[in-house]
Formats: C-alpha cells, sequence, structure tokens
C-alpha cells in the first residue's frame, strides 16, 4: 500500500528513506541473517525484540529491497504522531501503520490496535511489530509478550510469524544520547512460528517468546545476568521447556 | 600504460608487488587444479575454504598496493580503516553499559582520528604516548562520570584494550613510514611490505606445515589447530623467508632474520592472546567481514603485537 502526498513530498520521501536506510547501513555494519527459510515474499509479521526507537529502520533495512515495499512497521502513535518530522518519518518515509496504545484503557473503539493490524493484514500488507508492546528500557533481555500477536496469529492461519532477534542496537544509540557509536549490529531472522491448534494462548506466548531468546547469539547467552538459571546448567533454551517437570 | 607508470613497476617495490602477485597466481592455479582435480568441481569444505583465503588474499594485497600508489596519505588512510573496523569488532564484543557509551564515543570519534593524525604529522613524541597516557586517563574519568559502578574496572579495561590492539597498535605500521633509516629514505614503504610479508608468511607456513607433520599441541585450550611442528616449521621457514628478502630492507641478511624471528614471535603470541580473548567471550571469529579469514581483527592478530615491537627495533638500532 502506497503512502498518499504530493509529488514532492513523495520524493523527499523516498529520499529520505535512502538516506536513512543507507546511514543505518554504514554506522551498524548491518548484518542479515536469515534462516534456512530465507526471505521470501509471503505474507509476513516480523516480531521482534524492542530496545530502540532505531529498531524498526534497522529491521526495515535489513530486508531484501523489494519485501521492504511490502512491509509497513507498527508504531505507537503518541510517540510518532507528536512533531511534524515524526509524522514525516512514521507516516510518509516508512509508511508505518500509527496504532494507539492507550486504545485499550479507552475501551474498544474504531482505534482498537488489533482491528488495525488486522485491517492491513486483510489489505495484504506485511508488518512489523514489537509484541512486548513497549521499548524495553530494563536490564532483562526481554519483556513478557502481550497477548495481541496471539490473537493475529488466530486469525490470520495464511500469514507468517517470523521472529527477528536485534542485536546490540541499544548499545549504539542508548536511551539519551545524541550521537551513535558505530558498534556492529545485526539482524537475525527465525523460522516462522506455527501456530498448533488448540494451542492456548500462554502456550503459544511462552513459545513466541523462546523463538526470540533462541536466537540471540552465543555470546550473549552466556553474559546475561538477568534469567535465573539452575547452576548446573546454563542453556535457558533447556530451563523452559514447558512440561519438563521444573 | 604509459612509460612513466611502467617504469615504476621496476622500483624495489613494484617487483615485490610483481613477485607477490606470482605467488597469488600460483596459488590460485593450484587450488583450481585442486578443485577440479580432487574434488571434481563439487563442493569441498578444505579446497573452498582455501579458495576464499586466496580470493580475499587478492583483495588485501590489492587494498595495499592501491595505497602504496597513494604515498603516505594512502597508507594512512588505509590503516585508519582497518582500525576501525577493528575497534568496531572488539567493542561490539565487549561487555558493556550504559555508563560506557561517553567513552566509547570518544575512542570512535576522538582517540582514533586523532592517533592516525599524529601519525600522519610524524609527532613521534605525541602519537607513541596519546593512547597509553591521554585517552588511558581521559576514558575512565568519562566511565566514571555515567556513575555506574557495577563490573567497573572490567567495562574500562575493554574499552582501553580496545583501543590499544585495534588503534596503538595497528597505527604504527603506517608510522613506519615516519623513521628516517640512514641511507634509506624514501623508501620506508618497504618496511612495510617486509613486516606485512613476514608476519603473514608466517601465519601461512605455519597452517601449512601444521596441516603436513602437525602432531603435539601447543594450546590446546586456546588454539586446538595450533601444533608445536607447524610453529617451528612455520617460524623458521618464515624467518627464511625475511633472510631473503633482506635486499628490500636495510638489514644485512643475519639483521633481517633476526628482525623476521623476533616479529614472527610476537606474532604468533599475538594470535594466542587474541584468541584467549575470543574464548573468554565464547565467539570463534571476530567477525565476518573478509570472507573464509573471519573478521579484521581474525586477519590483523599477528600484524597488531609485531607492529610496535619492531617500529621500536627498527627505531633503535636503524634510526640515529
Amino acid at each position: 500500500m502506497e503512502p498518499e502526498g504530493s509529488a514532492p513530498r513523495r520524493l523527499l520521501a523516498a529520499l529520505a528513506r535512502l538516506t536513512i536506510v543507507t546511514g543505518a547501513g554504514l554506522i551498524t555494519g548491518l548484518r542479515s541473517l536469515w534462516s534456512r527459510t530465507g526471505p521470501t515474499a509471503n505474507q509476513t509479521v516480523y516480531f521482534a525484540n524492542h530496545t530502540s526507537h532505531g529498531d524498526f529502520v534497522l529491521l526495515w533495512a535489513a530486508l531484501p529491497p523489494d519485501l521492504r515495499t511490502l512491509t509497513r512497521p507498527v508504531a505507537g502513535e503518541d510517540y510518532w504522531n507528536t512533531s511534524a518530522l515524526r509524522r514525516f518519518i512514521g507516516r510518509d518515509v516508512f509508511n508505518a501503520l500509527m496504532i494507539r496504545r492507550d486504545a485499550s484503557a479507552a475501551g474498544p473503539s474504531s482505534g482498537d490496535p488489533l482491528a488495525q493490524m488486522g485491517a492491513a493484514l486483510t489489505a495484504g500488507d506485511s508488518l512489523i511489530i514489537f509484541p512486548e508492546g513497549t521499548r524495553n528500557t530494563s536490564e532483562a533481555v526481554l519483556l513478557p509478550l502481550k497477548n495481541g500477536i496471539y490473537h493475529l496469529a488466530r486469525s490470520f492461519g495464511h500469514v507468517r510469524f517470523v521472529p527477528v532477534w536485534i542485536e546490540n542496537l541499544k548499545r549504539v544509540l542508548p536511551k539519551g544520547a545524541l550521537l551513535p557509536v558505530p558498534l556492529a549490529c545485526s539482524v537475525r531472522f527465525g523460522e516462522p512460528l506455527e501456530l498448533i491448534p488448540q494451542e492456548d494462548k500462554q502456550r503459544f506466548l511462552q513459545r513466541a517468546r523462546q523463538a526470540l531468546l533462541d536466537l540471540r547469539p552465543e555470546y550473549d547467552r552466556e553474559a546475561d545476568p538477568a534469567p535465573p538459571a539452575p547452576p548446573s546448567e546454563p542453556s535457558s533454551r533447556e530451563t523452559q521447556t514447558p512440561g519438563s517437570g521444573a | 600504460m604509459n612509460a612513466d607508470t611502467f617504469l615504476a613497476l621496476f622500483t624495489p617495490t613494484g617487483w615485490l608487488f610483481v613477485g607477490v602477485t606470482g605467488v597469488l597466481v600460483l596459488a590460485s592455479s593450484i587450488a583450481a587444479v585442486l578443485k577440479w582435480r580432487v574434488a571434481h568441481g563439487a563442493p569441498h569444505a578444505v579446497i573452498d575454504n582455501l579458495t576464499s583465503r586466496i580470493n580475499a588474499w587478492w583483495i588485501m594485497v590489492g587494498a595495499i598496493g592501491v595505497a602504496f600508489l597513494f604515498g603516505k596519505n594512502g597508507v594512512v588512510a588505509l590503516f585508519f580503516l582497518i582500525s576501525f573496523h577493528a575497534l568496531r569488532e572488539f567493542l561490539s564484543l565487549a561487555y558493556t553499559r550504559r555508563g560506557d557509551h561517553t567513552a566509547m564515543a570518544a575512542a570512535f570519534y576522538v582517540a582514533l582520528p586523532m592517533q592516525y593524525f599524529l601519525v600522519w604529522t610524524e609527532w613521534y613524541g605525541m602519537y607513541s604516548i596519546f593512547i597509553p597516557v591521554y585517552a588511558f586517563l581521559l576514558l575512565p574519568i568519562l566511565a566514571a562520570t555515567g556513575g555506574d559502578t557495577q563490573r567497573f574496572l572490567e567495562r574500562a579495561s575493554k574499552v582501553q584494550w580496545g583501543l590499544m590492539v585495534s588503534v596503538f597498535c595497528i597505527s604504527h605500521v603506517p608510522a613506519l613510514l615516519t623513521l628516517p633509516v640512514i641511507g634509506f629514505e624514501g623508501r620506508n614503504m618497504l618496511l612495510i611490505a617486509f613486516l606485512v610479508i613476514v608476519v603473514q608468511g608466517s601465519d601461512v607456513l605455519q597452517y601449512i606445515w601444521g596441516k603436513l607433520l602437525g602432531k603435539h599441541k601447543v594450546a590446546p585450550v586456546l588454539s586446538p589447530s595450533k601444533t608445536w611442528e607447524g610453529l617451528i616449521g612455520g617460524v623458521a621457514s618464515a624467518t627464511l623467508l625475511g633472510a631473503a628478502l633482506h635486499g628490500i630492507t636495510p638489514f644485512s641478511p643475519l639483521q633481517a632474520a633476526g628482525m623476521a624471528l623476533l616479529i614472527c614471535l610476537m606474532g604468533f603470541f599475538g594470535g594466542l592472546v587474541m584468541s584467549a580473548i575470543k574464548r573468554d567471550r565464547g565467539v570463534k571469529d571476530w567477525g565476518s567481514m573478509i570472507e573464509g579469514h573471519g573478521g579484521m581483527l581474525d586477519r590483523t592478530d599477528s600484524v597488531i603485537f609485531a607492529a610496535p615491537v619492531f617500529f621500536h627495533a627498527v627505531r633503535y638500532w636503524w634510526v640515529p
């Protein structure tokens, strides 16, 4: 779905898109790592960890150019609608789907985020979502996932749900910093996650969360001080397998 | 090609590149024959790895060749870029926290360009202490003002070490151009060529000797592929290679052998130290920039430790 706007505005947006994507690639030495499935043009929801405002830019830049035009980031209206510049970057440059994160508190309305994402998926767009619901500024590796991704997976069985781990971006530009440090970043795409028939919400969210954690590079798992692991076995993969009797 | 460019090939540097190119042509031909005869054109792990290593060599020799054509500016620019990539690889894998952001920004945007600027201006008295004195004191100050004391010494020393190996040590390669060796004026590029050929030659020869005869491991924990047979054979033959190259240096054959032995040993231990750091972090390669060669630091680990020692040995004995 192409964004609307006057021709000069669209040209400016295309230039800004090229500049931002090239700049992000140069600063971070961006590497995209794909699972065996590789990138395909099938309709996809990319769900990723969220530690930086630059996350969707980096994920978007990590996609092959022909898939970028099919893919829209889902962004919080409360942040991206607050100034003309942010609105331009959000709407015109990245064709983001603006959602109202506080909508559920205000009661079901036309601004319901799930309904908005559902409409975009029905229209055939691919989406970039951050299922933690908010930017993770804590020490934890990953916040608990919100329910939305489960409902989307239930309603859109034909859409692929691909876990994505964005590495290091938080260190490139931490909260409150103005100058990015050119550390190397990688974006790792995992195998699509299938919703098992009759799978309950908790189980699915647990699997989605684990699929994200499993994409972390080896060294990051060892250095991770946050998740409580038994002293004998440091692998988080084993300790969090449901039904292991723990 | 005009006459001047053609004649330029017949300087010692020109001959050297002709020689190195010849070796690479030979290596590529051998790899192609192996691919055809042994692997019958099918994928083959060892041969394909060899081919991608040789291809990476072509790129490296090409980059150094182009830099040499631009003289001092070209060499300083090339090693600035090498240092940038090395520092990025090092700090990307280091454990740091929010409080280290300013120190890391200072390392990338102040210390790195400043060091190469000082080398470019040939200010020996400053470029030889700028990082170990001024940067080493400033960086922990910046980290301390972040107010986060968790794992402080570890974090501060990681940024310092990143600068030390990636910037300070590597900058001693272009700094060789600033040494006024009597009777060797205008040929300092050859000191760089000698260093790089001997150190990298030693790596390759250790690999070959190790593959042919290797049995007894030198450092089973740090580097399982390194053997005594590979080490002794590789260092001995690279020392002979250095002696054979004495014609392009200000050294006598014996002195050239001694210098070659010194830089081979420093290169070997440099490789051990860098692999200890990698293992501490749980990774096999520093990065994946050069296909078949891991990252920049994987390729330069031996040069890193050899360069400053070679620099100071030349300066102590050959500069009045």
